[in-house]
C-alpha cells in the first residue's frame, strides 16, 4: 500500500469498505466463472470491465479480455468481416477499457501491456496514442511505463529519433529535474551515433552542445542528481577507449630471467575472450610453439578474463646450460581477441625476453618460519641488484603504447575542468567535487603518452578532493575512501622512485628461494581497496597487513606471488580469498586477525567460483574432509578456495571462523603445512 | 526508534494469512501466492515458520498449478512466471521441492524463452527482465538451468544496461532499483557479474540513500522500505554495500514499523502491508540486524535453505 496513511478505520469507513469488498468479490467470482466456461458475451465482458476498473492489476482478467477479443474476431459473420467499422469498434472498446484502468492506476503493467497487445492486432492513430501519452506524461513526468510505451509507439509509428530528442529537450526545459528524460536522451543519442546520422556523427559534434545543455541544469540546482549522471555519461563518451588493449605483461620486455618453468601473464584493460594459440604467438628462438594453452584467471565459465596465463618450459627439448633462449610473445591475430561488448582488439603488440637456463631450486625439506617483521629486512642499497630489478620492470620500452588522444577531447575536458572549478567556487556541492575529481583523472589519463610513465599532474588535487568528500558526505564515506585508495596506489606505482619507498630487501638469511629478494610493503596505509595490479606483476612478496581491505579482487594477476600478508584487514569470508585459488605459487599466507566468519552477510558470495553461481560444480570429495561433522557445509568455502594450493606456512588466528575443529580440517587439507599460527607442525 | 517488534510482525503476518474478506485481501487475491511467499519468508527470517500449518499451505500451493506446469496467483487463476517462482520458493522453504514434477515445471518455463533470449511472463507475450530473473531463479532452484539457452538469456539482460550502469525492463528502458535487482540477481545466479560495471552501478545505487536514511528506487524520488531489499541486495551482490550508511537505513526501517499492531509500511506512519513487512525484515537481515536469519541476496530465500539446495 504505497503512500496510504496509517490510521484506524471508523465504523463508517469499515462499513463502506466491507460493502466494496463484497462487490468486488462478487464481480471476481462471476468473472472467473465466465472465464472457466469460455463465456464471452457482452454482459460477461461488462462484468470483466467493471472488475478491471476496481483492480487493474488482476492479470487473469486482462488475459480473459484477450481471449474474448480473439473469440469475437474469429466468430464474426461475413458481413461483419467486411465492415471495417465493426473491427474498429472492438478495438476501440479495448482501448477505452485500458484508458479507464490507467486513470485508476497509471502504473498497471497489465493495462499497458494490453494496449500494446491490442495495437498489434488492430489499429489506432498515432495522434490518439501521443495524446494519451501526453496526458500521462504530464501527470507524472517520471512514469517509466509511459516512457516505455512512448518508445514502443515511436518505433511502431516510425517517429524519428530527432523528433523524440526534441521531446526530451522540451521536457527538460520544463523541468530539468527529470531523470527519465535525461535517460531517454542518452538512449536516443546513442542510436543516432550508432546509425551515423548527420549532425550526430562523429560524436564531438554533439558532445560540446550536450555539455553546455547539462551545465545549465546542474548550475541551476547543483544538489539535484538528475543532470549529474548524464554528465558522467558524457564524460565516458568523451574519453572512453572503445577497444580492448594489452596494458601489461610478464616477463618484462627486454628482461632476462633464470628459470626453466615460468608463467607468462597478459593483462588487458578489460575482460576479453579469444586469447589462444591462433591469436597470440609464442616464439622460442625461431620456432613457433604449437602447444601453448592460455587460460583466463577468472571465475566465470565463459572463457573470458582480464588476466590470461600460460606456463612455458624452456628449453622444450635438449638441455644446454650455457645458452640464453630468446622468447617473443606477440599478437598474431589481435582481431580475434574481443571485449565483452564484442569489440575486437585492433592494435598489434609484442614483447621479448631472454631465458637463461638453470635448474629450478626446489624448496628445501625443512624451512624456517618466514616473517615480514622489520627485523628481517636490511637497509636498501641504491646500487644493489634491487634497483636494477625494479628498473627492468619500469624503464624498458614496450610495444603496447596507449592510444594517444585527439585534440578535441583534451580541449573539451580542459574547458569542463574550468567550468566545474568555477561552480565549486560558489557552491559546496558533493557531486560537483566528485565530477571535478573524475574530470582531472580523465585529463591526466588522456595526456599519458605511454603505459611506462603515467601522467600524475593532478593527482594531489584529486586526493584532496576525495578527502574533502569524506568529510562533506559521511554517508558515502567508504565510496570516496575506496576511490582515494585507488588513486593513491596509482600515484605510488607510477614511477620506480615512488615505488622504491615501499620496497624492502630481505636479509640474506631468509629463505630467499621462496620470498625473492624484495618485499613490497603496502602495510598500514589505511587502504580500503587494492589496485594498480598492472604495475605489480613482478611482485613475489607482498605485505598488505594493517589496512582495511575487505576484498583482494584482481590480485590473481600477480602469478609470482609466494608470500602474502593480509593480516589485520577486513576480509569477512573465505570467499573473499577467491583470487588465491589461481595463485599456485603461494607458499606463505597470513590471514590472521580478519573478520572471517564474523558476519552473516558475505558480499563476495556471488563474485567467486561456487555452485550458487553455477561457476563450479559441488565437489563431493569435500565430504571426505569433514565426515561426521554436522556443520560440514560451513567449511565448504574454505575447502573450495584452498584445496588446490600448496601452503607451507599459514597464520589464521584471530578470525571468528577458526576453532579447534577447523584447525584440524586445515591440517588435513594442507599436507605440506609446516607452520600454523607460529607453531611448527610435526 | 527502538527495536524490531519481531513478535508483533509475526503475529501480523499470521493474521493477514487468515483474513480473506476485507478489501485488502480481496484486492490481493490475484497474487495471493506472492503474498504467501512474502509472509512465509518473513516468518522464517523471524524464526517463526513453525507457527504455520505446512500441509495446508503446500496442498493449496499445489492446487494453483495448471496442466501446463505453471502456477496461477491463486486457485483458478491463469498461470504466469511470477507466480511459478513464488510456488517454488514456498516449497523450498519447507524443503519440499520434491513435491514438484521438476521436468514439467521447467518445460513450462523454458517454452517462454524467446528467440532473442528474453522471457515472456506467460503465453500473452509481455517481455520484461523481471521475467528473465524469475525464469532463471526458478530453473536454478529446480536444478534445470540447462533447459534454456543461458548465454542468450544473459545477452538479453546485458542489452538492457543503461548509461548509469543500471538496468531497465527492456532495452532502452530507464534504470529502476527493482529491475536492477532482477538483472543483477539473474547475472549472479548464472555467474555473469563480470558484465557489470560495479563501480558505476555501485555509485548510482549508493546515491539512492536519502537524508532520512531510507533508499529510493530512482533519482529524485521518495524513499520506500521496499528498496531496502532491491537496492541492498544488489549492492551486496556487487560488493558495494559498504558505500551506504547502514545504521541510518536500519533506523529508517525501524521507524516504519507499526509497533502497536505489527507490520511495516513504505514510509513512517503509512499503512502497513505484507509486501513491505517482508522487504523491511529482509532488509534488516541484509543489514545483519541481530536475531534474524540471514537471507540470500540472489535467490531471496534464507541462506540455510539455499545452502541446503546447492552445497550438499
Amino acid at each position: 500500500m504505497h503512500g496510504r496513511p496509517r490510521k484506524s478505520a471508523t465504523p463508517v469507513d469499515e462499513n463502506a469498505s466491507a460493502l466494496k469488498a463484497a462487490k468486488i468479490r462478487s464481480l471476481q467470482s462471476q468473472f472467473l466463472e465466465n472465464h472457466h466456461n469460455h463465456i464471452y458475451t457482452k454482459e460477461a465482458l461488462e462484468i470483466n470491465a467493471k472488475l478491471i476498473e476496481c483492480n487493474p492489476e488482476f492479470m487473469t482478467a486482462w488475459n480473459y479480455r484477450k481471449l474474448a477479443f480473439e473469440h469475437n474476431i474469429s466468430s464474426q459473420s461475413e458481413s461483419e468481416k467486411a465492415d471495417s467499422d465493426h473491427i474498429k469498434s472492438i478495438v476501440d472498446e479495448e482501448l477505452r477499457v485500458v484508458e479507464n484502468a490507467l486513470r485508476k492506476n497509471f502504473k498497471s503493467y497489465g493495462a499497458w501491456h494490453h494496449r500494446k497487445w491490442v495495437l498489434s492486432k488492430g489499429n489506432s492513430s498515432t495522434e490518439r496514442e501521443l495524446r494519451l501519452l501526453n496526458l500521462f506524461q504530464k501527470q507524472d513526468t517520471r512514469n517509466f511505463h509511459a516512457w516505455n510505451y512512448r518508445r514502443f509507439i515511436a518505433g511502431l509509428k516510425n517517429i524519428s529519433d530527432e523528433k523524440e530528442l526534441q521531446f526530451t529537450t522540451d521536457m527538460i526545459n520544463d523541468n530539468f529535474s527529470n531523470y527519465s528524460a535525461w535517460h531517454n536522451r542518452s538512449v536516443l543519442l546513442s542510436h543516432l551515433l550508432e546509425k551515423k546520422v548527420e549532425g550526430y556523427f562523429p560524436k564531438e559534434i554533439f558532445l560540446k552542445e550536450e555539455y553546455e545543455f547539462v551545465r545549465n541544469a546542474v548550475f541551476t540546482d547543483p544538489d539535484d542528481q538528475s543532470g549529474w549522471f548524464y554528465h558522467l555519461w558524457l564524460l565516458d563518451q568523451t574519453v572512453k577507449v572503445d577497444m580492448p588493449n594489452l596494458v601489461s605483461s610478464w616477463p618484462p620486455h627486454g628482461s632476462e630471467i633464470t628459470k626453466t618453468t615460468f608463467p607468462v601473464i597478459l593483462l588487458f584493460n578489460e575482460p576479453v575472450e579469444g586469447v589462444n594459440l591462433h591469436t597470440v604467438s609464442v616464439q622460442v628462438e625461431n620456432d613457433i610453439t604449437k602447444n601453448t594453452t592460455w587460460s583466463p584467471l577468472s571465475a566465470n565459465k565463459f572463457k573470458c578474463g582480464q588476466a590470461w596465463l600460460t606456463h612455458l618450459t624452456i628449453p622444450p627439448g635438449e638441455f644446454n646450460s650455457s645458452k640464453i633462449f630468446q622468447v617473443k610473445i606477440s599478437s598474431e591475430y589481435p582481431q580475434g581477441i574481443i571485449s565483452l561488448n564484442g569489440v575486437p582488439c585492433s592494435r598489434n603488440w609484442s614483447f621479448a625476453f631472454g631465458v637463461s637456463v638453470c635448474h629450478d631450486v626446489q624448496p628445501e625439506g625443512h624451512s624456517l618460519r618466514i616473517s615480514m617483521g622489520e627485523e628481517n629486512f636490511s637497509t636498501i642499497d641504491v646500487n644493489s641488484n634491487m634497483m636494477n630489478f625494479l628498473k627492468s620492470n619500469f624503464d624498458l620500452a614496450t610495444d603496447y603504447e596507449q592510444p594517444t588522444s585527439s585534440k578535441w577531447k583534451s580541449e573539451l575536458i580542459a574547458s569542463e575542468i574550468d567550468q566545474y572549478r568555477e561552480l565549486l567556487s560558489w557552491a559546496e556541492c558533493k557531486i560537483g567535487k566528485l565530477t571535478l575529481a573524475r574530470l582531472l583523472m580523465a585529463n591526466d589519463a588522456m595526456i599519458t603518452d605511454t603505459a611506462v610513465a603515467p601522467n600524475m599532474t593532478h593527482v594531489e588535487e584529486v586526493l584532496q578532493l576525495y578527502s574533502e568528500l569524506m568529510e562533506l558526505d559521511p554517508t558515502h564515506y567508504q565510496c570516496y575512501k575506496d576511490e582515494y585508495s585507488l588513486v593513491f596506489l596509482k600515484q605510488v606505482t607510477s614511477s620506480k622512485e615512488s615505488l622504491m619507498k615501499y620496497c624492502c630487501q630481505y636479509k640474506e638469511s631468509m629463505s630467499l628461494n621462496i620470498t625473492g629478494n624484495v618485499c613490497l610493503r603496502f602495510n598500514s596505509l589505511s587502504l580500503s581497496r587494492m589496485g594498480s595490479f598492472e604495475r605489480l606483476l613482478w611482485v613475489q612478496s607482498l605485505d598488505l597487513s594493517h589496512n582495511q581491505l575487505h576484498s583482494i579482487e584482481g590480485l590473481e594477476a600477480l602469478q609470482l606471488l609466494s608470500c602474502l600478508n593480509l593480516s589485520h584487514n577486513k576480509l569477512v569470508s573465505f570467499m573473499a580469498l577467491d583470487p588465491l585459488r589461481f595463485m599456485k605459487s603461494l607458499r606463505v599466507l597470513n590471514i590472521s586477525y580478519n573478520e572471517i566468519g564474523a558476519h552473516t552477510v558475505d558480499t563476495r558470495r556471488y563474485l567467486c567460483s561456487s555452485p550458487l553461481s553455477h561457476t563450479l560444480d559441488y565437489d563431493k570429495r569435500f565430504e571426505e574432509f569433514a565426515t561426521s561433522d554436522e556443520k560440514v557445509v560451513n567449511f565448504w568455502d574454505a575447502y573450495s578456495v584452498f584445496s588446490g594450493l600448496d601452503i607451507m606456512q599459514l597464520d589464521i588466528t584471530g578470525n571468528a571462523a577458526v576453532d579447534e575443529r577447523f584447525v584440524l580440517f586445515l591440517v588435513k587439507l594442507f599436507p605440506g603445512l609446516k607452520w600454523l599460527d607460529g607453531e611448527e607442525l610435526h | 526508534m527502538g527495536e524490531l517488534a519481531a513478535e508483533k510482525h509475526a503475529k501480523y503476518i499470521l493474521t493477514v494469512e487468515k483474513k480473506k474478506d476485507d478489501i485488502e485481501s480481496v484486492l490481493m487475491e490475484h497474487l495471493r501466492i506472492n503474498g504467501a511467499y512474502w509472509g512465509l519468508t518473513t516468518l522464517d527470517i523471524l524464526g517463526k515458520l513453525a507457527a504455520v500449518d505446512q500441509e495446508t499451505i503446500i496442498s493449496w500451493v499445489m492446487s494453483c498449478q495448471h496442466e501446463s506446469g505453471g502456477f496461477g496467483g491463486n486457485e483458478g487463476h491463469d498461470p504466469h512466471l511470477l507466480y511459478t517462482l513464488s510456488a517454488i520458493q514456498i516449497l523450498a522453504l519447507f524443503n519440499k521441492i520434491d513435491a514438484l514434477d521438476a521436468e514439467k515445471v521447467s518445460t513450462y518455463i523454458s517454452t517462454l524463452q524467446n528467440e532473442d533470449g528474453s522471457f515472456s511472463g506467460d503465453k500473452w507475450g509481455e517481455i520484461d527482465t523481471r521475467f528473465s530473473y524469475v525464469a532463471i531463479c526458478s530453473l536454478a532452484l529446480l536444478k534445470q538451468l540447462d533447459k534454456i539457452n543461458v548465454e542468450k538469456a544473459v545477452k538479453y539482460i546485458i542489452s538492457c544496461k543503461n548509461l548509469d550502469g543500471g538496468f531497465g525492463c527492456t532495452p532502452g528502458a530507464e534504470s529502476h532499483a527493482g529491475q536492477i535487482f532482477c538483472c543483477i540477481g539473474a547475472l549472479a545466479i548464472t555467474g555473469c557479474l563480470h558484465y557489470v560495471d560495479k563501480d558505476l552501478l555501485g555509485w548510482w545505487l549508493c546515491e539512492r540513500q536519502v537524508k532520512s536514511g531510507g533508499l529510493n528506487g530512482r533519482p529524485e524520488k521518495l524513499p520506500d522500505v521496499c528498496y531496502s531489499w532491491w537496492v541492498l541486495s544488489s549492492l551486496i551482490m556487487i560488493d558495494r554495500v559498504h558505500w551506504i550508511d547502514k545504521q541510518k537505513l536500519v533506523d529508517f526501517i525501524l521507524d516504519c514499523q507499526d509497533k502497536e499492531n505489527g507490520g511495516i509500511s513504505d514510509r513512517p506512519d503509512d499503512a502497513v502491508d505484507v509486501f513491505h513487512t517482508y522487504f523491511g525484515v529482509a532488509g534488516l537481515s541484509l543489514l545483519e540486524y541481530p536475531g534474524l536469519k540471514a537471507i540470500d541476496p540472489a535467490y531471496a530465500l534464507p541462506v540455510d535453505v539455499i545452502d541446503r539446495i546447492f552445497l550438499h
